[in-house]
């Protein structure tokens, strides 16, 4: 989680979820990529954040990417199984992640859902955390997020949990990016942050 | 008390035989080697130095230790107007930040700078200790200090606790008689003259900057343009490094301070204007 450095987090709110991270990628204390991608889109209501070993983080996408060959859409619920019975395949070598699932089911319902890096799947109604700045998001969330906000006040929220979150965390931040999932569109927004 | 009984001072000196310094015999002179100083207290283990250095490592990662705040671009050039003393302002400790506002120049008097990398309690200690030294020669000889004996001074104070865990890449810096003067002072005894150092982790990012632009017959707002380019890219790729650039520019009037900057808005500066 510390090597190369994240912070990625997801929230609820009302018919709309949101998950955002940091654009970090570092050897640890040598910042090398300030555009890193760790968020990826996996349906057009479900997204995928992959915090820790970056090189896993690409290998971990692409396998998915390739079990996902049926021509619909997965709901997040069965993405999040899906994801974590990848990772418990790899139960004695695993790989380094501690993914978190956010979506809107077929009902427009929110999904979230976090893992450790042997797919113990961890579902909350209000956020998830995870990388090498969790503790700070957690406390910056355990104080920011309330129940049914609207999306714009849903975006207000985590982008000023992440923002702040990253300030006290020296390897993640330089920037950050926000997508806000909602029924009929996915909000991205790109932040300015402290480059330090 | 008199002066001379705090010194415990003998006529020696009343012909002012220490005109200015030069290295050689400086320790047989120094009068403030006479005053009885603190003594540390040790573990009664039989290695005291085993048992702290196990215990408090400055450099260490492990969890088990007890952490001190380390991280730090810090830098210092000399140049035709006098030298200029550049700083970030970032503690961490692990992967958290401890604090974005750290000062990381200490002065020493009117006259001196020293740096600040490493371990921040020693430095801000032994540099502390160092300026109550340099002002009791100053009362001694009649004269201010010179930068060459006032980081001798230094060396050898940590020098003697060499191998017990000490940790310091300090820059001191002033002005004296012959003109300004640096140099180079760590823990481990090492002291180099010089006219560009860079200390801590962020220093190959700042000698980079530095190498490419230097030149001694800079003018002054060229000098500290420079040094706050150079820890502003330091501050950008090292992770440790961050906070505000401190800038200090020494003169024959001794130092001046010269501002504190907000790192994000000197990347915005710069970036807007590129």
């Amino acid at each position: 989680m510390s090597y190369n450095g994240t912070a990625i987090v997801a929230m609820t709110g009302k018919n709309c979820v949101a998950i955002a991270a940091d654009k970090r990628l570092g050897q640890q204390f040598l910042t090398v990529d300030m555009d890193f991608q760790k968020i990826f889109p996996i349906t057009k209501k479900t997204y995928v954040g992959l915090p820790g070993l970056a090189t896993d983080v690409q290998t971990l996408y692409k396998s998915n990417m390739y079990r996902l060959n049926e021509q619909r859409d997965i709901e997040p619920k069965a993405f999040a199984h899906m994801v974590s019975s990848t990772l418990y395949e790899k139960r004695f070598g695993p790989y380094y992640i501690e993914p978190i699932v956010a979506g809107l089911d077929k009902n427009n319902n929110p999904y979230i859902c976090g893992m450790d890096l042997l797919g113990c799947m961890d579902v909350a109604h209000d956020f998830i955390v995870a990388g090498s700045a969790d503790e700070n998001l957690k406390g910056m969330c355990e104080n920011l997020w309330e129940a049914d906000l609207e999306p714009e006040d849903l975006f207000e929220t985590i982008s000023q949990a992440l923002l702040n979150a990253v300030d006290r965390d020296a390897l993640s931040g330089w920037g950050g990016v926000v997508h806000i999932i909602t029924p009929n569109e996915v909000i991205t927004r790109h932040l300015k942050a402290r480059m330090d | 008390m008199s002066l001379d009984k705090v010194l415990k001072y003998t006529s020696a000196s009343k012909t002012n035989p220490y005109a200015f310094d030069d290295d050689e015999n400086f320790l047989k002179r120094d009068v403030t080697d006479n005053i009885s100083h603190f003594d540390f207290k040790f573990a009664p283990v039989l290695k005291p130095a085993e048992f702290a250095k196990s215990h408090i490592d400055v450099k260490s990662q492990k969890d088990s230790l007890i952490k001190l705040a380390h991280g730090t671009t810090t830098l210092a050039f000399k140049f035709k107007n006098g030298v200029i003393v550049a700083t970030d302002s970032r503690a961490t400790s692990g992967n958290v930040i401890a604090s974005q506002t750290v000062k990381k120049v200490i002065e020493i008097n009117p006259y001196l700078l020293g740096t600040m990398a490493g371990g921040a309690a020693d430095c801000s200690y032994w540099e502390r200790e160092l300026g109550r030294r340099c002002r009791l020669h100053e009362l001694a000889n009649k004269e201010r200090i010179s930068v060459a004996a006032a980081s001798k001074l230094l060396t050898n104070m940590v020098y003697s606790y060499k191998g017990m865990g000490l940790s310091m890449g300090t820059m001191i810096s002033g002005w004296d008689k012959k003109g300004p003067g640096l140099y180079y002072v760590d823990s481990e005894g090492q002291r180099i003259k010089g006219n560009l150092f860079s200390v801590g982790s962020g220093s190959t990012f700042a000698y980079g900057v530095l190498d490419t632009s230097y030149r001694y017959d800079m003018e002054t707002d060229e000098a500290i343009e420079l040094g706050r380019r150079a820890i502003y890219h330091a501050t950008h790729r090292d992770a440790m490094s961050g906070g505000y650039v401190r800038l200090y520019h020494i003169k024959k009037e001794g130092w001046e301070f010269i501002g504190l900057e907000d790192v994000e808005d000197l990347y915005y500066k710069y970036n807007n204007q590129e």
